[in-house]
C-alpha cells in the first residue's frame, strides 16, 4: 500500500465572479522512500497541491471532492485538530522563498526549536535544544549558528534552516514546495544533493514541485506533469524524459535551453496558460496544441497507461 | 597589488567597436553610524563592479552571466550611465562618455535603450499602453506630430507582435499577461531605434513556456536593426543558444569572456567550470556526478585577497592568495583570469 494515495482531488478557489478550477480531479501515488516531481508552469495547481495535501488552503479555497489516503487514513474529512498531529510529524513542508520564510526577528535555532514544542509538547527544553542542534548539524550547518538571526544567514544557509525545520519532527513525508528556485545555480545545486542525501539517510518519501523539469529529472523517481489544474502526464522519470508523448511534456521540455548539444533557435509553446474560472471544454491544453483535433475540443481525454508505468492524458494515443 | 594599466581590453573579434570599457568601477559606499565614523577613518564600500574591461562590437549580441551579487546588473546600470561610475572608462562610438552631465547624455540617450527584468514594476500602472511606448518619443522629440506618435507605437506594437495594435493601445498594463508586458517594454526600448539595448534579466520572470517566445523577439529586433545588445542573465544556458560571446563575473569582476558556445563547451575558469557543472539538466540518466563546489559568493565589501574565487577553487594555489590574476587572452578570442594558464 502506497503511503500517499491521491484520488481524484479537486480544489477551488471561491472568488467573486465564481470558482478557481485550480486543481481538478487529480490522482497519484507516492510510495515509502519515494520522491515524485510535480512539475508544471505557474497557475498548473502545483502548489494548491501542496496546500490541499496539508490542508492550509487560504480563504476561499475548497477541497470539492477526492481523497488524501495517507498511511491509510483518509485526510479530507479530518478536523483541523486531528490535522495538527498530521502536519509536521506526518506531512511537512519546505516553502518557496528561502529569503523571505524566517522570521526576521527571532532566532534561527529559537524558531526551529518552536516548530518542535508546538508539535510535541511533551519533549523537555533540554531535548529540544538538543534536537535543533542535531537537525542543523544534518543540513551542514554548525550548532553554534543556532544562535544567529536570519539576516546573518546567506541565502543557502536559510534554505538549509527551513529544510531543518521541516524535519524538526521527523517527518514521513517531505514536500519541497520550488526548494531551489530563488536561489542561485551552485546554491540550487548544493540544496538539492543535500535533499537527496538526507531522503536516503532518513528514508524520506518526498514530492518535489517545481517548474523546473531538470531539477525533477535529478531528483525524483516518478513525475506528474500538471497544466491547467490536470495531470496531462504521470509516470517513471526515466521513460517520461525519453519519450514525452504528451504535446504539452514535449513543448516544455524542449522549450528549456539545454546547456549540452549545439546552439539552437529556441522554441515556446504558443498561447497563454488558461483562464481557471473559464478553462477550456474537454482538453484543456487544446487551444495551445500543435496536434489538435476535433475530439479534443468535445471529449476529456482520461488519463490512460500507455506504456507500463506511463500515463499520459491525449487523445492522439 | 593589481596593475590595471596592464590589464588589456579584450577586443571583440571582427567587429567595428560600439562600446568599450576600461577598467570601470562601480563601488558603493556604505552607510555607517557615527559612532563607526570615529574608530574607523576607512571607509567601507561595496565593490560591486571592480575594474572591468571590454569591447562591444557593432551588432553582437554579448551575455553577462553570473550569480546574485556578481555585479552584473550594477555594470549593466553603469555602462548606459544609468549609474555614475566611480572610476575607469566608458566609450561609445568612440566617444569618451565617462564623465558627461545629464544635459550631454540626453541625445545619447536614445541611442542607448535598457529593459528591465520584471515588467509587473518597469511599466507604469496608470499609464495607457499607447502612452508608456510613446514616452521616449515625447522625451526625445522624434515625432512631430500626435499622428506620427500613433503611427509609431503602432509600429512598435507590430514589431513585437502585439496584434492588431489597436487592440493594445488604450489598455492599462494590468489587463496584459507578464508576456505581453514584456512586450510593451521591449517596444518602448525598441521605437528610438537604439543602437545599443541592454536588457537585464528579461525573461526570468516569466513561464518557461513563453521565455523563448520574448528572447526570439529580442534577437530578431536586434538582428534587423543592427544594434548591439547585451543580455544580462545568471542562465548560462540561455547565453550559449542566443549570444555571440560572454562574459563571467564574479564579485565584480569578469573571471572569463568567449564566444559563448566556446566558453560553455570548454570552460578554462575553475569558476566558470562550476557554474556550469551545477546547472541541472533535463535528462534522469545524467545523474550528476561531479562535487558541487562548497560555500557561496563572499561579500563584495571585503572580497578575498588575491584571486576572488581562490576562497573556493578546488586548484587554488599560494600564488591565488597573493596575486590577482589578469585577464588574459589564453586561446585565441577566449580570455581568462587564473593563474592556472598565466
Amino acid at each position: 500500500m502506497p503511503l500517499l494515495q491521491v484520488e481524484d482531488l479537486t480544489t477551488h478557489y471561491r472568488i467573486q465572479r465564481g470558482w478557481v478550477r485550480a486543481v481538478e480531479g487529480i490522482s497519484f501515488n507516492v510510495e515509502q522512500g519515494e520522491a515524485m516531481g510535480l512539475a508544471g508552469e505557474s497557475g498548473s495547481g502545483k502548489s494548491t497541491v501542496a496546500l490541499t495535501l496539508l490542508k492550509i488552503l487560504p480563504s476561499g479555497g475548497r477541497i470539492r471532492k477526492g481523497k488524501i489516503i495517507f498511511q491509510g487514513r483518509d485526510l479530507v474529512p479530518l478536523a483541523e485538530k486531528e490535522m495538527r498531529q498530521v502536519r509536521w510529524k506526518g506531512i511537512s513542508i519546505v516553502f518557496q522563498g528561502a529569503m523571505n520564510a524566517l522570521n526576521p526577528v527571532y532566532k534561527v535555532g529559537f524558531q526551529i526549536a518552536e516548530a518542535i514544542k508546538l508539535h510535541e509538547p511533551e519533549v523537555s527544553g533540554h531535548e529540544v535544544n538538543e534536537r535543533v542542534a542535531r537537525l542543523l548539524e544534518t543540513v551542514g550547518i554548525e550548532a553554534s549558528r543556532a544562535d544567529n538571526y536570519p539576516h546573518e544567514f546567506s541565502g543557502g544557509m536559510r534554505q538549509r534552516a527551513l529544510i531543518a525545520m521541516a524535519l524538526a519532527s521527523s517527518p514521513t513525508l517531505l514536500i519541497g514546495d520550488e526548494p531551489g528556485t530563488a536561489l542561485d545555480v551552485i546554491v540550487q545545486a548544493q540544496a538539492l544533493k543535500l535533499l537527496k542525501e538526507l531522503k536516503d539517510k532518513l528514508g524520506l518519501s518526498m514530492i518535489l514541485i517545481s517548474h523546473d523539469l531538470s531539477i525533477i529529472a535529478e531528483t525524483c523517481d516518478k513525475v506528474a506533469i500538471m497544466y491547467a489544474g490536470k495531470i496531462v502526464e504521470y509516470g517513471d522519470t526515466l521513460s517520461i524524459f525519453k519519450n514525452p508523448l504528451h504535446p504539452y511534456t514535449q513543448g516544455l521540455i524542449k522549450a528549456f535551453p539545454s546547456i549540452k548539444g549545439p546552439r539552437t533557435r529556441l522554441t515556446s509553446i504558443p498561447g497563454q496558460p488558461p483562464d481557471l474560472l473559464h478553462p477550456p471544454p474537454a482538453c484543456r491544453f487544446n487551444p495551445r496544441c500543435p496536434y489538435v483535433m476535433d475530439i479534443c475540443k468535445k471529449e476529456e481525454p482520461p488519463l490512460r497507461e500507455i506504456e507500463k508505468g506511463h500515463l499520459v492524458a491525449c487523445h492522439l494515443y | 597589488m593589481e596593475n590595471p594599466e596592464k590589464q588589456a581590453v579584450p577586443e571583440a573579434p571582427v567587429r567595428e567597436e560600439l562600446l568599450r570599457l576600461e577598467n570601470l568601477k562601480k563601488h558603493y559606499p556604505l552607510r555607517r553610524g557615527f559612532f563607526e565614523t570615529l574608530v574607523s577613518r576607512n571607509e567601507m564600500t561595496v565593490k560591486a563592479v571592480d575594474g572591468v574591461s571590454l569591447s562591444i562590437g557593432k551588432g553582437e549580441i554579448f551575455a553577462i552571466a553570473g550569480e546574485s551579487g556578481s555585479g552584473k546588473t550594477t555594470l549593466g546600470k553603469v555602462l548606459i550611465r544609468l549609474v555614475q561610475p566611480s572610476g575607469g572608462s566608458i566609450f561609445f562610438q568612440g566617444k569618451d562618455i565617462t564623465r558627461l552631465t545629464d544635459k550631454q547624455m540626453k541625445p545619447l540617450r536614445k541611442e542607448m535603450q535598457i529593459v528591465f527584468q520584471d515588467p509587473f514594476e518597469s511599466l507604469n500602472p496608470r499609464m495607457i499602453i499607447k502612452e508608456i511606448i510613446a514616452e521616449p518619443l515625447r522625451v526625445q522629440r522624434l515625432a512631430k506630430s500626435e499622428v506620427e506618435v500613433e503611427q509609431r507605437v503602432k509600429k512598435a506594437l507590430l514589431d513585437v507582435e502585439l496584434v492588431p495594435p489597436e487592440e493594445f493601445l488604450y489598455r492599462f498594463p494590468h489587463e496584459l499577461s507578464g508576456g505581453q508586458r514584456q512586450r510593451v517594454a521591449v517596444a518602448r526600448a525598441f521605437i528610438v531605434n537604439p543602437s545599443f539595448i541592454v536588457a537585464d534579466e528579461p525573461v526570468s520572470m516569466l513561464d518557461v513556456s513563453i521565455r523563448a517566445e520574448i528572447v526570439n523577439l529580442m534577437v530578431d529586433l536586434v538582428r534587423k536593426s543592427s544594434a548591439s545588445i547585451i543580455f544580462i542573465s545568471h542562465d548560462i544556458a540561455l547565453a550559449k543558444h542566443i549570444s555571440d560571446r560572454i562574459a563571467v563575473m564574479y564579485l565584480g569582476k569578469i573571471m572569463e569572456l568567449a564566444p559563448a558556445e566556446e566558453l560553455v563547451d570548454g570552460p578554462l575558469h575553475p569558476y566558470t567550470q562550476a557554474l556550469i557543472s551545477a546547472v541541472p539538466v533535463p535528462d534522469p540518466e545524467s545523474k550528476r556526478t561531479k562535487d558541487v563546489i562548497s560555500g557561496e559568493i563572499p561579500s563584495p565589501v571585503d572580497p578575498p585577497q588575491g584571486c576572488r574565487f581562490h576562497t573556493r577553487c578546488p586548484y587554488a594555489h599560494e600564488r591565488c592568495t597573493l596575486e590577482e590574476p589578469l585577464l588574459v587572452e589564453v586561446e585565441k578570442n577566449h580570455f581568462a583570469a587564473c593563474h592556472l594558464y598565466s
